[in-house]
């Protein structure tokens, strides 16, 4: 890694994410929650789901958890992106990332698709830090598994 | 960025007789281990990780090659002359590593790592609990009512192990405490240990905070009211002096791959009376006198806990590498880690959101620091140092209670070994001030 591509990593607008994450807090009211933890550095996180059953609308997505700047970072986007979307569309987002944080690099995240979270694209070069990447959208993911269809 | 060329070193830091590793005999030792010349992200390799692992130098290298190449044949068996050769070249580097830690050969049970000489152990009481051994098995016995302590900054490997061994026969896990500052709260230790206890398990050096455990105070509680001491020795091994016999240590267990040697060998160490009395874990061939289609009879140890084919190659690789830190020897390696970690405590110390873990600067510590940096997850600081080639160690290391206790989920660990230079732990300082500056905690 140069000392470019540690500046492509940790974007300017990754680390203000972290540190002014949007989403974060937890209500009492939630359709779906689901606590996802990374056991090589105990990193957790509880993400929650909003939804309008009638539209299947995620209205809001909220989320509490400790972890590095990229998990920080990738929960905040994804909390931005997936508010509005149905839960088919969020499925589609979720696949999407995944494949590009598997890609090693070789596939850039669409951002027609993922909107600002292509700027976490650079981890997929960091085989060790996708986990990170991945924690909020797996947490997502389950949450999403346990909604009534 | 913090300047940390002048480490002050207080008195309270015991001054070594041991004569110093000079700079030019540390390039020399630097030259036996090729892989510290390698190149990471174009930078000069800085390897701070030694704690996790050690690098192997090429005598060690050399010797598993040797082996393989000219007396590759099974051990124990056969009667060929390669089987004598390997038996022979196998059971010399059980004497060297006995002669290494201070004890009898045949206290010296080879195991594929610590955490198997741990878990061999624990097993060993259980198949006692249950009736095996016998009378001369009597003593290992648990259940209910008894006590096994360990400590709370212990490692998972001899955490987990003695946690089911008391879940598997009912007794009861207790722990020693540790305070704020992550020091053993020793005066519990009397109170903690009773007539209850069976097992007293306990690190020699914490793996995350370079702490020497008092083991001499564990060891004549516990042996007064008869419980066996169970010594965690793989921070300790590797990186100092130890004398197995002199500490009066029951049961000691410590990892190759932390000492110049390759993965996948280790020890169990036990004290002669003991191993023979305990019955074995594994059982098959290799290990038994006369066996029955009802029965079996086990040999004396070490063999009864050798079942099946033994990692011979690797074995033999140990012994080479505790010749190779005989021959620097390991007064003076641990005189120049202590240095080293002094100089990391100091320059943590003087760099502004920096928390070090564990004993402060000037007070005694191994060759290792961990730290925590505020608002920098240890991941993030990890990977910064690494785009400059510095390899460190982040996360809990494997000791979640420890920083559970300390208030934390993770921090990111700096270890040296006997090849770490001074201007390695400056490099990482410096990274360590950058990393602060670059994510923006401190304007």
């Amino acid at each position: 890694m140069s000392t470019t591509d540690l500046q492509n990593l940790y974007q300017e607008v990754i680390l203000d994410h972290s540190r002014r994450p949007h989403g974060f807090g937890l209500r009492p009211d939630a359709d779906a929650h689901s606590h996802q933890l990374n056991p090589t550095c105990g990193d957790e996180i509880t993400l929650e789901l909003h939804r309008d059953p009638a539209t299947d609308v995620v209205t809001a997505v909220r989320w509490e958890g400790h972890g590095c700047a990229i998990s920080q970072a990738s929960a905040s986007l994804f909390s931005g992106l997936a508010e509005g979307l149905t839960t088919a569309e969020i499925t589609t987002r979720i696949d999407a990332f995944r494949e590009a944080m598997r890609s090693r690099g070789t596939i850039e995240p669409d951002e027609q698709l993922l909107g600002d979270a292509v700027v976490l694209g650079g981890v997929s070069k960091y085989i060790a830090r996708v986990k990170c990447a991945m924690l909020a959208w797996v947490a997502a993911e389950d949450a999403l598994a346990t909604l009534p269809a | 960025m913090t300047s940390s060329t002048a480490v002050p070193i207080s008195d309270a830091v015991p001054i070594s007789t041991a004569v110093p590793i000079s700079t030019a005999e540390l390039g020399r030792i630097r030259e036996d281990f090729p892989i510290l010349a390698s190149e990471v992200n174009g930078h000069r390799l800085t390897y701070l990780d030694s704690g996790a692992t050690s690098q192997k130098p090429l005598a060690v290298l050399d010797a598993e090659r040797r082996f393989v190449l000219t007396e590759n044949s099974a051990v124990h068996r056969g009667a060929h002359t390669l089987a004598a050769e390997a038996t022979e070249s196998f059971e010399n580097a059980r004497s060297a590593v006995a002669r290494f830690v201070g004890a009898e050969d045949d206290e010296i049970v080879w195991t594929s790592g610590a955490t198997a000489a741990l878990n061999l152990l624990a097993y060993a009481f259980s198949n006692a609990s249950l009736g095996r051994g016998g009378e001369a098995g009597r003593r290992f016995r648990l259940g209910p009512g008894d006590e096994i302590l360990v400590t709370e900054l212990e490692h998972h490997a001899n955490l987990i192990p003695w946690q089911e061994l008391a879940e598997r026969t009912g007794a009861t896990l207790r722990y020693l405490p540790i305070d704020d500052a992550g020091a053993l709260e020793l005066d519990s230790l009397d109170v903690l240990v009773t007539e209850h206890t069976k097992i007293v398990a306990v690190t020699h050096v914490s793996n995350v905070l370079g702490a020497l455990t008092p083991v001499e105070l564990f060891v004549a509680r516990a042996h007064e009211v008869g419980a066996l001491v169970v010594l965690d020795a793989c921070q300790s091994a590797p990186h100092m002096s130890v004398d197995l016999h002199a500490l009066g240590v029951d049961f000691a267990a410590f990892s190759g791959h932390k000492m110049l040697a390759p993965t996948g060998i280790g020890v169990l160490y036990g004290r002669r009376e003991l191993l023979n009395a305990l019955p074995p874990f594994l059982t098959g061939g290799s290990m038994i006198t006369t066996v029955t289609m009802q029965s079996a009879e086990y040999l004396p140890a070490p063999q009864r806990f050798e079942a099946g084919t033994q990692p011979v190659s690797q074995a033999i690789a140990l012994g080479a590498a505790v010749d190779y830190l005989g021959a620097v020897g390991m007064d003076r390696i641990a005189a120049h880690e202590e240095y080293l970690g002094q100089r990391l405590a100091a320059g943590l110390s003087g760099i502004d959101g920096v928390r070090l873990l564990g004993p402060a600067a000037g007070e005694f510590r191994t060759g290792l620091a961990s730290f925590a940096v505020a608002d920098i997850h240890p991941h993030d600081l990890g990977q910064f140092l690494d785009d400059r080639g510095i390899a460190v160690r982040v996360g809990h290391h494997c000791a979640q209670p420890l920083h559970r206790r300390l208030g934390l989920t993770s921090s990111t660990r700096a270890s040296s070994y006997l090849y770490t230079t001074a201007d390695e732990v400056d490099e990482f300082l410096a990274g360590v001030a950058d990393a602060i500056t670059f994510f923006g905690v401190r304007p």
